[in-house]
């Protein structure tokens, strides 16, 4: 009864556009990536490993894309995940009045466009008029201003100020979700049995958001190393802050379809691995 | 109140609320200087308008072809989430109910999209084949692909979640399977499809990188590449730029207000519940 019941061609209509608009175009991937496709030759070539060689090149600027993208990456996910459990307890323990007011407002960055949020910081960083030195200048920290968005160095980190900033909301949602299913009995237990409240953190409040932790933080890494509006908007990949998505807008831009290609498709064979990742940490409880 | 506990207590909420308005302060900026003059506004400051410029956002809406672009989002959200949703749920429903290996393969297949990125290059090659570039269609079906794979993980474990008898009996009645879920199953599943439904406008209503690969038109353009390009024209009026923002967020600004409790349980579901 049960295949007439539930019949497979229910799942078909998914099947076919993420078949075709998202599988396809990565199996496509690992053929194109050793072409020499590009907007200039009317017929396509085998050129082996040439792209992987292009782009393992030290004197381009492929390494360098990756190598930002990582450090992004990385900063972000540190970052966030700080700022994120820290408010998360705030606003779980510490505070009681507002605290959904409070919730409600750190997420609000995170629920606009990227893009929106790009263009204001770009005049809030602004190295002349911009709110940021301007404030700084106020209370008397002058000597602190920067040029933020153009200095090579810095500006991958006021990058990644302004995207901690973004995204932050978004982790706190979930951290807070992850607090309050921890039951109120172990804490109690905790305090009848003498703990602080850090020793209350460290033995009970970790240890039982752990699961939700390794999910953040895999969000966090899928979104970091697929990182594109943020940048794009603030840099447009320059003074430093190339990633592996702008890079590969750069190269389609400029018509280089096989180096495109072949970037992208690492890339996937990198974020499957992780996905892999991804589908253990979430995967339903009863059935792992 | 104990004088050291009341301390503790103000120096949180002083923290929260300090931490709520770093997160209020760049939306205030662009508030205020949308109704401001263009000089009053070149800097960008945290002054309230001396008098108000309401005429701005008729100046955007005609220069910034905003009217178009607004309908042009308003398409691409909608219609890529009422498909995604569509087979998502009809998707999820079968994988849950019926575990045979060949459907934990599509599941896991499925839901590997959470985490893929997109070839954007092969992508395009996709696109001209099927000639949707440049395509109000295309668009709708890219973005409806893209919203699969978390719909229906979502869907999925509220599914599992469901006794089956409501399904079984419905079938037993003689319901052909079609029937089953359009008349059972899917008005139960209400508050999940709300869920994804809410999170797919906003990705999509937010989304950017699509259009300025897919789409050459104008006249196609959704409101954040719209805004892109008013920026670029008006990089030094920000003034405009600001009425521009403003009137690109504030349908966003007004669907999280209105369902905040669904977009927020929806994103901590996948990773608590789950």
């Amino acid at each position: 009864m049960k295949h007439r019941a539930y019949p497979t061609w229910f799942a078909g209509g998914a099947l076919l556009l993420y078949g075709v608009f998202v599988l396809l175009p990565s199996l496509l991937g690992f053929g194109f990536a050793f072409t020499d496709w590009n907007a200039y030759a009317k017929t396509i070539h085998w050129v082996g490993l040439d792209n992987f060689a292009t782009i393992l090149d030290p004197s381009n600027d492929y390494l360098s894309a990756i190598q930002h993208t990582v450090l992004f990456t990385l900063a972000t996910t540190v970052l966030k995940t700080a700022f994120a459990l820290a408010l998360a307890i705030l606003l779980t323990s510490g505070v009681k009045r507002l605290a959904y007011l409070y919730r409600g407002l750190v997420y609000l960055p995170a629920v606009l466009p990227v893009l929106v949020v790009g263009i204001v910081f770009r005049s809030i960083l602004d190295p002349s008029s911009g709110l940021l030195n301007s404030t700084l200048q106020f209370v008397g920290l002058g000597a602190l201003t920067q040029h933020w968005l153009t200095d090579v160095g810095l500006t991958i980190w006021a990058v990644i100020g302004v995207d901690t900033w973004r995204g932050v909301g978004y982790i706190m949602v979930i951290l807070i979700a992850g607090l309050l299913a921890i039951p109120r009995e172990y804490y109690e237990a905790a305090s009848i049995d003498g703990a602080s409240g850090l020793q209350a953190f460290r033995h009970v409040t970790l240890p039982l958001l752990w699961p939700v932790l390794a999910v953040t933080t895999v969000l966090n890494l899928l979104y970091g190393l697929r990182v594109f509006d943020m940048v794009f908007v603030l840099t447009n990949g320059q003074y430093g802050t190339s990633t592996v998505y702008t890079i590969v807008f750069d190269n389609f831009s400029r018509g280089l379809y096989g180096v495109a290609t072949a970037l992208s498709t690492l890339f996937f064979i990198v974020m499957v691995v992780l996905s892999f990742g991804v589908i253990r940490a979430m995967r339903p409880r009863e059935v792992a | 109140m104990h004088p050291i506990r009341a301390f503790r207590a103000a120096v949180l909420n002083v923290s929260a609320s300090g931490a709520s308005l770093i997160a209020l302060v760049p939306f205030y900026l662009v508030f205020v200087n949308a109704l401001k003059t263009q000089p009053e506004a070149s800097s960008m400051g945290v002054e309230l308008p001396l008098n108000p410029q309401w005429a701005n956002f008729g100046t955007v809406v005609d220069q910034g072809k905003l009217v178009t672009a607004f309908l042009n989002s308003v398409v691409y959200s909608l219609g890529g989430t009422v498909l995604a949703v569509l087979v998502s749920a009809l998707a999820a429903y079968v994988l849950a109910r019926h575990r045979t290996r060949r459907h934990q393969i599509i599941y896991l297949l499925l839901i590997m999209g959470i985490a893929i990125p997109t070839n954007f290059v092969t992508l395009m090659k996709v696109m001209q084949v099927t000639h949707l570039v440049d395509s109000q269609i295309g668009m709708i079906l890219l973005y409806a692909a893209t919203q699969i794979p978390f719909s229906v993980f979502l869907i999925y474990a509220f599914v599992d979640s469901l006794p089956r008898e409501l399904d079984e009996a419905a079938f037993i009645d003689g319901c052909s399977p079609t029937r089953t879920f359009f008349s059972v199953v899917f008005p139960i599943l209400t508050p999940v499809l709300v869920t994804c439904g809410v999170l797919s406008i906003l990705n999509i209503w937010n989304e950017f990188l699509m259009p300025l690969y897919f789409l050459n038109s104008t006249s196609r353009w959704p409101m954040t590449l719209a805004v892109y390009n008013f920026f670029g024209q008006f990089q030094s009026d920000w003034s405009l730029v600001s009425a521009d923002i403003v009137l690109t967020i504030l349908p966003v600004i007004l669907i999280y207000i209105v369902a905040q409790r669904w977009i927020l349980s929806g994103v901590s579901a996948g990773a608590v519940k789950g």
